[in-house]
């Protein structure tokens, strides 16, 4: 096994990664009433909606401080204030977060600078909360984009107004708008109060309208951010998050809210840490229900475990997804022999050597700061049977005529992204079925009988 | 009405026709806050550049801008597919400290050995005109180590609008052009530009000229190689689509070569006919060409007449948006729809200009709404107030018509479907009907017209 040190001056062939003001985009979206603007020039607000569009089949506005030749070199603060004014007047927001962009970070802009004094104090109660986070792309991924959105808004607006509210924050993560509704339910299903930091379950995948939504529907309500100061506990997924700055961290820090950092809650023994917690923060049992689900997922195992028993995996996407994805894997007996991620933590060998302690003498490669050239390269090292991870890695899978099942964001090359259960038993069970599903086709149809039995 | 908003800086840029003067504001910058739907300088210069799929196209800057470029049109090669692949020199901090020029000569490097490019493009994105690498020697030094042409493209996202990205593309081309030979080349040859070649489009193009008798020396840029280009100074016209994104190279080669040019259109029977005959027409002294031309209208047309009245009886009387990049697109649009029975109410682009809105009020009937640059809003607010049952647009306005519950038409360069030519208004045809009259749109819900 190797962690790949970058050779110095190498270009970026086929990127495994985004750039940083995207995530902090999910996360503002991610608030009820509340629109991103991102401070610097046209393009990059553009090619993010798109992007996004391409994978939610959703509207998405972002707004943009739409930086010229003059503002870039006297300063965007105009064209930053002037961006504000047009959003309230327009979308009539509750928050508007803003995200840098390289070009802005470039030339020193300071958000909370050039805004000092732009709050509710100084115009009226309707002027929305600005909550500002730093992006620039030279120095993370749109991972960092993401967590840092979450933190900054936590930092601005979390207070502790030592009121007893048996509330618990969870710290979702990147994942889709399907595993944050299942997520709901099950927090739900245990204490009736809480808040989910980002919650874009309903304003990313959303039914038709009746008339335009300015912003749509949902998102986590700002009195509830405002109350996480007073939670009894906060859930943060993601093993590698663990290891970093955070926002269930900071507010253990600074309020003394216990943080339970877990792992994604992807496959059985990451699920099950999670009720745990559950168990422990609210004192109730897990529910019946949850209870038949496991039972049915392990009962799945069984009937499906000869199928994909030491069946080989290319994993690739985010760090937290990449490491939750092959927890689960290895759980029914598959190898995932390639880890790869564009994610420059340093921290993903690690995290996968906690889960898989065996990994290096099983042969599996962990790639950081990866491109798809790359993990193209070491895949046809290795000839796997499939590939786990987004629309990206299809170009890879095609050419090496290798099935692709789709995880994790983007997916811009089927219908129903947004809906794809990664977490949860419910979670494993879709991508159990379809794991098995697709090694079960893909000898069916290279079998010169074609069993219609398996 | 709806009770939208409009920013009162953006009435300037919307119109209703028959109401009051036209004086429609135009070719300006987006404004702060309103959520264009335009991209950037860097993305006009990608539009153009991109189907050269034998050359190297390195992006530099950080990664944002390859990443969300990467394999995103539908321009097909029938060769090479190196246009496919996304490249970025991916700056790091330390690179914006002490500038990227290092990391620039080392990935053309490393690119060129790996990939074997015949031209290599440095696409400069927005910091590089802040930290001020000079890149313009960066390609210098490449071109004479690798002996490729190695250009650099001035597409840095803030200076300008996506037709300043254009301008910048075609530069770069223009150094291109003019560095081949030019034998062999007969007199009845064309350069066929601003054709991309989404989904084969210009292929069908190209069949439709070399049956009329003519030579096609190069294609800008659709399947394009850089071999054609260097010799395209050979052609003895050349035929521009779309709305000026490759205008200012036929202008330089213009003036530096004389070769003269037309502008056409390829979309609906209308505008496709007269592109033929405008450039048959061009060849006068050899009357043999519009023969020919005649002949191959003919056919095309009865081929694909009865299938077209089919669609436009179940078509007629439905109402359209037009929302589109470029002007001329929408222009030709129109016509289409019309063809179809299809009435539109709402036109507007990303970067038409005076002459080009004047065109588009005199086309459109009265009551239509005309919008530059608009925003989603404004967009959702005239579909619902006009009624529209279509949206003919790109991506970005897909989710704002389905959400409304009306039927849509990818008309953008990451269409999968040939729209061009007289195959390309059948499936222009099916596309929107197999929309328009789906009968999942009898589950949405009424629209509030309030
Ligand atoms: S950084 Fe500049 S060039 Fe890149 S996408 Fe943004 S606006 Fe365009
Ligand atoms: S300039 Fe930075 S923020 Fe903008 S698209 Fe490129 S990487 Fe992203």
């Amino acid at each position: 096994m190797k962690t790949r040190e970058k050779i110095e001056y190498k270009a970026t062939s086929n990127a495994c990664k985004l750039c940083s003001p995207l995530g902090a985009s999910f996360v503002f979206r991610g608030i009820e009433r509340s629109i991103p603007l991102l401070h610097g020039s046209q393009g990059c607000s553009t090619y993010i909606r798109r992007y996004l569009i391409s994978h939610f089949n959703e509207p998405v506005d972002i707004a943009c401080s739409n930086f010229t030749e003059e503002t870039a070199i006297f300063g965007g603060g105009a064209n930053l204030k002037l961006a504000v004014e047009n959003i309230i007047k327009q979308y009539n927001p509750e928050l508007i977060g803003i995200a840098t962009t390289c070009l802005s970070e470039t030339i020193g802009e300071d958000v909370s600078l050039i805004l000092k004094g732009y709050n509710k104090k100084n115009f009226d109660e309707n002027f929305p909360e600005i909550v500002s986070v730093s992006t620039p792309s030279f120095s993370g991924t749109h991972i960092d984009g993401f967590h840092g959105a979450v933190r900054a808004v936590v930092d601005s607006i979390a207070v502790k107004k030592k009121i007893s509210t048996k509330q618990i924050n969870i710290f979702p993560g990147m994942l889709s708008p399907a595993d944050l509704r299942h997520l709901k339910e099950i927090v739900s299903d245990f204490s009736t109060n809480y808040v989910m930091l980002p919650d874009y379950s309903d304003t990313f995948d959303g039914p038709l309208w009746t008339e335009y939504q300015e912003i749509p529907e949902g998102g986590a309500k700002i009195e509830k951010i405002a109350f996480m100061g007073d939670a009894v506990a906060s859930i943060e997924f993601g093993r590698v998050l663990s290891g970093e700055e955070s926002a269930g961290k900071m507010l253990e820090s600074r309020f003394n809210v216990p943080c339970h950092s877990l792992g994604f809650p992807i496959g059985i023994n990451e699920t099950d840490a999670f009720f745990k917690a559950l168990e422990n923060i609210t004192g109730k049992p897990v529910p019946e229900k949850y209870v038949k689900d496991r039972g049915r997922l392990i009962d799945s195992y069984a009937d499906g475990h000869k199928y994909v028993f030491d069946a080989r995996a290319v994993v690739y996407g985010e760090e937290d997804l990449v490491t939750g994805l092959a927890s689960f894997l290895s759980e029914v007996g598959i190898i995932p022999i390639i880890c790869a991620s564009g994610g420059e933590s340093g921290l993903l060998r690690q995290k996968i050597l906690d889960i898989i302690p065996d990994a290096e003498k099983i042969g599996i490669r962990i790639i950081e700061s990866a491109d798809f050239v790359e993990i193209g390269e070491e895949a046809r090292k290795i000839d796997p049977d499939f590939f786990i991870g987004n629309s990206k890695g299809y170009k890879i899978a095609r050419e090496m005529k290798k099935p692709l099942i789709r995880a994790g964001f983007p997916i811009h090359d089927r219908l129903g992204g947004a809906r794809i259960v990664h977490v949860g038993y419910r979670g494993a069970q879709q991508l159990f079925d379809t794991i098995s599903n697709t090694i079960i086709a893909t000898r069916q149809e290279a079998s010169p009988v074609g069993y219609t039995y398996m | 009405m709806t009770n939208i908003p409009i920013l009162k800086e953006r009435k300037k840029q919307i119109y209703h026709k028959g109401e009051g003067v036209f004086d429609l504001t135009c070719d300006t910058k987006s404004l702060a806050g309103s959520i264009s739907q335009r991209a950037c300088v860097f993305c006009g210069s990608r539009v153009v550049l991109y189907p050269i799929a034998d050359a190297l196209h390195l992006i530099h800057g950080p990664i944002g801008c390859a990443s969300y470029t990467w394999d995103i049109r539908g321009a097909l090669s029938s060769g090479p597919e190196l246009h496919r692949m996304s490249f970025s020199t991916d700056l790091r901090e330390r690179d914006i400290i002490f500038g990227g020029e290092k990391k620039l000569y080392a990935s053309l490097v490393q690119l060129i050995d790996t990939y074997r490019p015949n031209a290599a493009f440095v696409y400069c994105t927005c910091i590089i005109g802040i930290i001020g690498d000079d890149v313009d020697s960066v390609c210098k030094r490449a071109t004479e180590e690798k002996g490729i042409p190695v250009l650099p493209v001035h597409s840095e996202g803030f200076k300008g609008t996506k037709k300043d990205g254009y301008k910048a593309a075609c530069e770069s081309l223009s150094m291109l052009v003019g560095t081949g030979s030019v034998e062999n080349i007969g007199r009845y040859a064309i350069n066929i530009m601003g054709e991309f070649n989404i989904a084969g489009e210009a292929w069908t193009i190209k069949e439709y000229y070399e049956n009329m008798g003519l030579e096609v020396v190069a294609v800008f840029t659709g399947d394009g190689r850089v071999e054609n280009i260097k010799r395209s100074h050979g052609a003895s016209l050349n035929v521009v689509q779309c709305s000026g994104s490759i205008l200012r190279l036929a202008q330089i080669m213009e003036e530096k070569y004389g070769i003269p040019y037309i502008r056409v259109s390829y979309f609906g029977i209308e505008d496709m006919s007269k592109a033929l005959y405008d450039v048959a027409a061009h060849f006068k002294d050899n009357p043999g060409i519009m023969k020919k031309t005649k002949e191959i209208v003919r056919n095309e047309i009865d081929a694909i007449y009865p299938d077209l009245l089919r669609y436009k009886k179940a078509l007629s009387g439905k109402k359209a948006a037009i929302y589109v990049g470029g002007a001329f697109k929408a222009f030709s649009m129109i016509k289409a729809l019309r063809s179809l029975g299809i009435d539109v109410v709402l036109a507007g682009s990303q970067t038409g200009n005076k002459d080009d809105y004047e065109v588009l009020r005199d086309m459109c009937d009265e009551g239509t709404v005309i919008l530059d640059d608009a925003n989603p809003l404004e967009l959702s607010k005239y579909c619902i107030e006009k009624g529209a049952d279509l949206f003919v647009g790109g991506v970005k306005e897909r989710p704002i018509a389905y959400k409304l519950g009306i039927g849509f038409c990818d008309h953008n360069h990451e269409r999968k479907i040939s729209l061009a030519g007289y195959s390309g208004m059948i499936n222009l045809a099916k596309e929107v009907y197999s929309s328009v009259l789906s009968p999942v749109w009898k589950f949405a819900p009424q629209r509030m017209i309030s």
